[in-house]
């Protein structure tokens, strides 16, 4: 039933913004494809929902281009532009009923009754409110009045949907259900979306490719698994996803097959660590590496010998025990150095099977293997 | 069970006791006196003031000489321009107020006048106006003009003091319903397709309409009793029903008649208050169902989502 339209290819050049002294974005570019789902994620007061008003046409660059299809979109007032918004707060119209807020953009271009009728019907089908059409926004819930403003945002068939944290107001089971209906309504309309989110999980499960910013930069760019397993920077290391992070030098970097073998030392840990890497990294040069908790093994007992791989292991205390239903997490406290508490995560895979429960205080073994370490390179940002 | 009538009735009979003293006071200075006069609109009129204890329709028959006509006329139009004025006055000074960072200091500003005597005010505007007054010297010395103009003593000059002093009373209102409106739904409106215009009409005044009619019956209804303002800066065509009723009471002393006007005063009044309630309880009505609906909403949605469930399965 709905057309699939093309959506635009948006294009952010050098876009700055400073308020008095506070420098809301500073120098950022992006090249957000056609039909992508892209995410604008961090923490607040990073710049991403300045730079979302901007592109609605909000508000406006100190210097900068941005570029919808290649056409310089700045000199459009935000009626004039190819997006529509849905707002963090809605901003549905009180004064309309569900069916009045969707046709609103509809009746302005004063087309006949019939045709907006008729179209009116399909959105709200489209986001499930058959059963709500007459209501005024007041009576629905959250969930509800969230769909009416992506309906609304829609329904004027926009080539680019600026999402600004839709679903930050709803309560975590809701924002998963939500989450879901929005990836399928991107697969079903096929336009760009721009979402902004200072949630990772969110940013993660939904997004083509996510950009992190923080103080009005974007730090990286990439698909969720980059941005993941391999981020750039010390604050997306550490910003996405729980890890272990480490400050460490490079001691040398020997050939392996594709990859490099680093050993660094970690003046913390006061030992040497096994890291691999893409690149040969130069010697004596400071770096950090980070360890995700989910990949360190725990075990009660020393562990068996992996054969070819390199492993890097400790021994330590167990401080904190965190049971979660899936997943345990343990902070342990190394035995050595300046004794640096560790996280890990184990999975449940089968009740009773896992073999010993580990228990607060109990003296473990820890150990992950040099190819799940990854070496920071830009500690500035 | 007894305790809790005890306690009800005991907690009740406080609230008695706590509009009582207002109740007194209006009954002693309110509604004895409205009473009174519409009793005397019924009434004969005496000699030399006062009432004759007769009944009689004569001050209502009287009413409809076409001089008081005329005046009746002259004192709604007068009203609804000074009233349209003030708002359309006070609707972008509300914004900017609700916009501004220095609410405080606007609000003050507005207050300010309040502290000197409305008698003082109008005397003030009519050294302003007058043909000797400060606007003609300043003309005049300006070679902009050679006569002084005739700026007072007109209705012009009528609407003119009438919007000066009940702006405020236009401005407090709306100021209060503006700063609570939501001002990126004007955004939404715009991102949407709305130009500007657009946005404040479709979007912006149906939201703030309880602020609007507040504002429409504190400006009319003063407006509409006035008195002093035609006194003092009106002509001989400036009168209202304000002065009409004075000159019944002190001059003619047909007391009947002037207190057969006070009626009408009132009666339109009341038609005007009762219009602004009911705009209010609208809005009320529909912000009482949100806070109850909660729970239906629940099981609505509850069964919403079981009858998705079923069509589901049914493919």
């Amino acid at each position: 039933m709905q057309r699939k339209l093309n959506g635009v290819e948006v294009t952010i050049k050098n876009v700055s913004r400073t308020y008095g002294d506070f420098k809301a974005l500073d120098d950022v570019s992006i090249q957000i494809h056609q039909g992508e789902f892209f995410s604008l994620l961090g923490p607040s007061g990073c710049g991403k929902t300045t730079l979302l008003r901007i592109l609605a046409g909000f508000d406006f660059p100190d210097n900068g281009e941005v570029l919808f299809d290649g056409k310089d979109v700045l000199p459009l007032a935000p009626n004039q532009r190819q997006s529509n918004t849905v707002f963090q707060t809605y901003a549905l119209f009180p004064h309309l009923s569900v069916y009045e807020n969707i046709a609103f953009p509809l009746r302005l271009k004063k087309i006949g009754h019939n045709q907006i009728d008729k179209q009116v019907r399909e959105y709200v089908h489209l986001v499930q409110l058959d059963q709500h059409i007459d209501k005024k926004p007041s009576m629905l819930s959250g969930g509800q009045k969230q769909r009416v403003a992506i309906a609304r945002a829609l329904i004027n068939q926009p080539r680019v949907l600026l999402l600004d944290e839709p679903l930050s107001a709803l309560d975590a089971k809701l924002r998963q259900s939500l989450l879901i209906d929005l990836d399928n309504l991107h697969d079903q309309v096929g336009i760009t979306f721009i979402y902004v989110t200072h949630d990772q999980s969110e940013a993660l499960s939904v997004s083509d490719r996510i950009a992190v910013m923080n103080q009005g930069r974007v730090l990286q760019i990439g698909n969720p698994y980059e941005i993941y397993e391999a981020p750039s920077t010390r604050f997306v290391a550490r910003f996405i996803g729980e890890t272990n992070y480490f400050d460490c030098t490079v001691l040398s970097c020997e050939k392996e097959g594709d990859e490099y073998m680093c050993t660094v030392d970690v003046p913390d840990l006061a030992t040497q660590v096994k890291v691999t890497d893409y690149d040969s990294q130069p010697v004596g040069s400071h770096l950090a590496f980070t360890v995700r908790p989910e990949k360190v093994r725990i075990t009660s007992e020393p562990p068996e010998t992996h054969s070819g791989k390199t492993v890097n292991s400790f021994q330590g205390m167990v401080e904190e025990p965190v049971y979660s239903g899936f997943q345990s997490k343990f902070f342990v406290r190394l035995d050595i150095g300046e004794h640096p508490m560790i996280k890990v995560f184990k999975q449940h895979t089968a009740f009773l099977d896992d073999g010993p429960e580990i228990e607060w205080k109990d003296h473990v073994y820890v150990n992950w293997t040099a190819a799940d370490g990854y070496l920071i390179k830009d500690l500035d940002k | 069970m007894k305790r809790k009538d005890k306690a009800m009735s005991r907690e009740q009979m406080l609230g008695t006791a706590y509009a009582g003293p207002m109740g007194v006071w209006f009954t002693l200075f309110f509604t004895i006196p409205l009473g009174i006069i519409i009793l005397y609109s019924f009434l004969k009129r005496g000699l030399y003031g006062g009432v004759e204890w007769k009944f009689s329709l004569l001050a209502y028959k009287q009413m409809f000489n076409p001089s008081f006509a005329k005046v009746l006329v002259r004192t709604l139009w007068i009203s609804v321009v000074s009233t349209v004025i003030c708002i359309l006055l006070a609707l972008p000074a509300g914004y900017a107020m609700a916009k501004s960072k220095h609410q405080t200091l606007l609000l003050f500003l507005i207050i300010i006048p309040f502290w000197t005597n409305s008698l003082i005010r109008i005397y003030a505007w009519i050294s302003i106006l007058s043909s000797e007054g400060f606007l003609n010297n300043v003309l005049i010395g300006l070679h902009l003009i050679k006569e002084p103009l005739h700026m007072i003593y007109n209705n012009g000059s009528v609407i003119l003091v009438l919007v000066y002093m009940y702006l405020p009373f236009a401005i407090l209102p709306l100021f209060t319903t503006i700063d609570k409106f939501d001002f990126s739904l004007l955004d939404a409106a715009r991102d949407l397709g709305a130009t500007k215009l657009e946005a404040i009409n479709l979007v912006m005044i149906p939201n703030i309409k309880s602020g609007i009619s507040t504002a429409i019956i504190f400006t009319f209804i003063p407006i509409f009793g006035a008195y002093t303002v035609p006194l003092l800066v009106g002509g001989k065509e400036s009168t209202m029903i304000g002065n009409i009723i004075v000159d019944q009471v002190s001059k003619t002393r047909n007391w009947p008649l002037a207190s057969a006007f006070s009626i009408v005063l009132t009666v339109i009044s009341l038609i005007g208050v009762f219009w602004m309630l009911n705009t209010g309880r609208h809005e009320k009505l529909a912000q009482s169902k949100n806070s109850a609906t909660s729970q239906s909403e629940l099981e609505s949605s509850v069964a919403d989502h079981h009858m998705r469930n079923k069509s589901e399965e049914s493919k």
